[in-house]
């Protein structure tokens, strides 16, 4: 056990060190895109009944910064070793697979929450936010940083060079964060959007997290945990998988 | 029964792509060994450590380590082996002593280990360097804690993979006596080199390797003894001028007053060459006869010469 969490604390400290980086600038850009949005749209957007734009676009700007962080965070840590090289200083240790994988999951749940929480922090200082349930809204923070943690991990393990990872951002990652309801309700777009946000599993992480501020949302919560759950699940397997195979790791 | 081996290797292959890299290699490592394991590059020396170290998962044979089996009871293995990787890798984000105490923590030691590490940096000069960034050592410092992190869990069985590959004459003599003292101290060492005159220096045991074989496994006089020449240096009092046939064709080179001439061992008896040279009517004022060395022995063996710097 101490190895785990000797991972993890690395891992940590690894974000922590450079805590500029990797927690204060995501926590300011959202912000910054909360002032933006929130003046441009105020009043012009319909979202949930009796909610006003701006305390509805606070938890999907926390959650994509959580969603983005948590990816960012195993995803770069793991790319950087496997590039630098200093990954073998983990291969050559006797912690198993599922001891790295949980590891650098755990770091980068930890990060990802660190900066939904400073995004809030700064955020209710601008605008009153309800909270209708604090474990929904813990409980949908931890599962979402979890599937992006683990989908990080997939990205770090299978990219090689940097600019791969950082297509695996840019393509995967920001589309779907941004197209997943972040800014808007998935009932104002016209059907056929509206179906087509419904495969996003972005869209029901945000979605619930929502409901655990306002107690309203797109789509039944139970819907939306039964979605994350599964993403974490399958994705943890496919992961552990690729760990046990030593997939780019392990020649 | 004898003593459990160090490290057994059983007719292990690998094959990269077309590459076949390992051939079936095959031997043991008793404890306490001094091993060295020589040969040219592309040789197979790594492919063989990162087997054992379960960064290269072998095709087909066996590994094993005190006898515990590389693949299936790696726990085991991974604990027993320190491995100094032949990269000068490290983690930028951290100190030297974070790096030592991070990879003490993979092995499950905490603060209990604090005391040994304290030691390695003292051992290996780095005390002062302790707060430092990784970034900013030197490229021996690097190599240090790399020693230093392969250490870090007091393994039984040392593995160094090129330690000396592009480091200064200064810090190489230090890191020999160091790896001396590791061996004294019971340890199994096992070092691959490209600077044969370490090896020659170090090792007890060598494994020579070609093509992914191995092409010798013996104590380091008997490899030794396999050079099937030798040399003799004769200097006259007089220039030599012309030799007789049966001495030219030995003759390496000649000049002035000396020459070299290249015997061999199972056909060439010094004293009837000696008599040749006499009856050429080349007087003899001094005689030095030096047997071949391992370079020469791996040379012969595999067909290339070594890095022999200094």
């Amino acid at each position: 056990m101490y190895g785990v969490y000797t991972l993890f604390y690395k891992e940590v400290v690894r974000f922590w060190k450079v805590a500029f980086q990797t927690v204060l600038a995501p926590v300011i850009t959202a912000l910054l895109y909360l002032l933006v949005f929130s003046h441009v749209l105020e009043g012009r957007v319909r979202v949930f009944e009796g909610v006003n734009y701006t305390a509805f676009l606070i938890p999907g700007l926390m959650m994509m910064s959580v969603i983005q962080n948590a990816f960012a965070n195993s995803s770069s840590s793991l790319i950087q070793s496997k590039v630098t090289g200093n990954i073998v200083f983990l291969l050559l240790t006797p912690l198993s697979h599922l001891e790295l994988f949980v590891g650098y999951v755990a770091a980068a749940v930890v990060r990802g929450f660190t900066v939904g929480v400073g995004v809030f922090l700064l955020a209710v200082l601008y605008v009153k936010v309800p909270v209708h349930s604090i474990a929904v809204i813990i409980g949908f923070a931890l599962l979402s940083s979890g599937v992006m943690a683990v989908m990080g991990m997939i990205a770090g393990i299978w990219a090689e060079k940097f600019d791969q990872l950082a297509a695996f951002q840019n393509f995967i990652i920001m589309p779907l964060s941004f197209l997943s309801g972040v800014f808007y309700s998935i009932h104002s777009l016209p059907p056929f959007w509206q179906t087509l946000s419904h495969l996003n599993p972005f869209f029901y992480m945000i979605d619930g997290f929502r409901y655990g501020f306002f107690g309203q949302s797109d789509v039944a919560i139970e819907i939306s945990f039964l979605v994350v759950v599964a993403a974490v699940f399958v994705l943890s397997v496919m992961t552990l998988a690729l760990l046990k195979s030593g997939y780019k790791l392990r020649v | 029964m004898g003593q459990t081996a160090a490290v057994t290797i059983d007719k292990l292959h690998k094959r990269f792509g077309s590459l076949h890299a390992l051939k079936g290699v095959d031997f043991s490592i008793e404890q306490g060994e001094f091993f060295g394991l020589l040969g040219p590059n592309g040789a197979g020396k790594s492919t063989l450590i990162n087997c054992l170290a379960g960064l290269v998962r072998p095709d087909s044979g066996r590994l094993s380590v005190m006898g515990y089996d590389v693949v299936t009871e790696y726990r085991h293995t991974r604990r027993l082996l320190g491995v100094v990787p032949q990269e000068l890798v490290y983690d930028p984000f951290f100190e030297v002593r974070e790096a030592l105490q991070f990879q003490a923590g993979y092995f499950g030691l905490g603060k209990e280990n604090n005391d040994w590490i304290d030691e390695l940096l003292v051992t290996l000069n780095l005390a002062d360097r302790a707060t430092t960034n990784m970034r900013a050592l030197s490229g021996g410092m690097k190599r240090r804690v790399l020693i230093g992190q392969a250490l870090v869990h007091k393994p039984p069985v040392v593995v160094l993979d090129e330690p000396t590959a592009g480091v200064d004459v200064e810090l190489r003599q230090s890191l020999w006596r160091f790896i001396k003292r590791l061996h004294s101290e019971g340890h199994t060492i096992v070092l691959t080199t490209h600077y044969l005159e370490e090896a020659e220096n170090l090792c007890e045991r060598i494994a020579i390797l070609d093509h992914g074989a191995a092409v010798a496994l013996e104590t380091k006089s008997e490899l030794l003894a396999r050079g099937i020449c030798r040399s003799l240096h004769v200097v006259s009092s007089h220039k030599i001028e012309t030799l007789p046939d049966q001495l030219r064709e030995k003759a390496r080179h000649i000049n002035g007053n000396s020459m070299e001439l290249r015997l061999r061992k199972d056909k060439d008896s010094i004293v009837s060459v000696l008599d040749a040279i006499r009856d050429a009517g080349i007087d003899i004022v001094d005689i030095q006869v030096v047997e071949d060395r391992l370079e020469d022995v791996f040379v012969q063996l595999t067909g290339e010469g070594g890095g022999r710097e200094s």
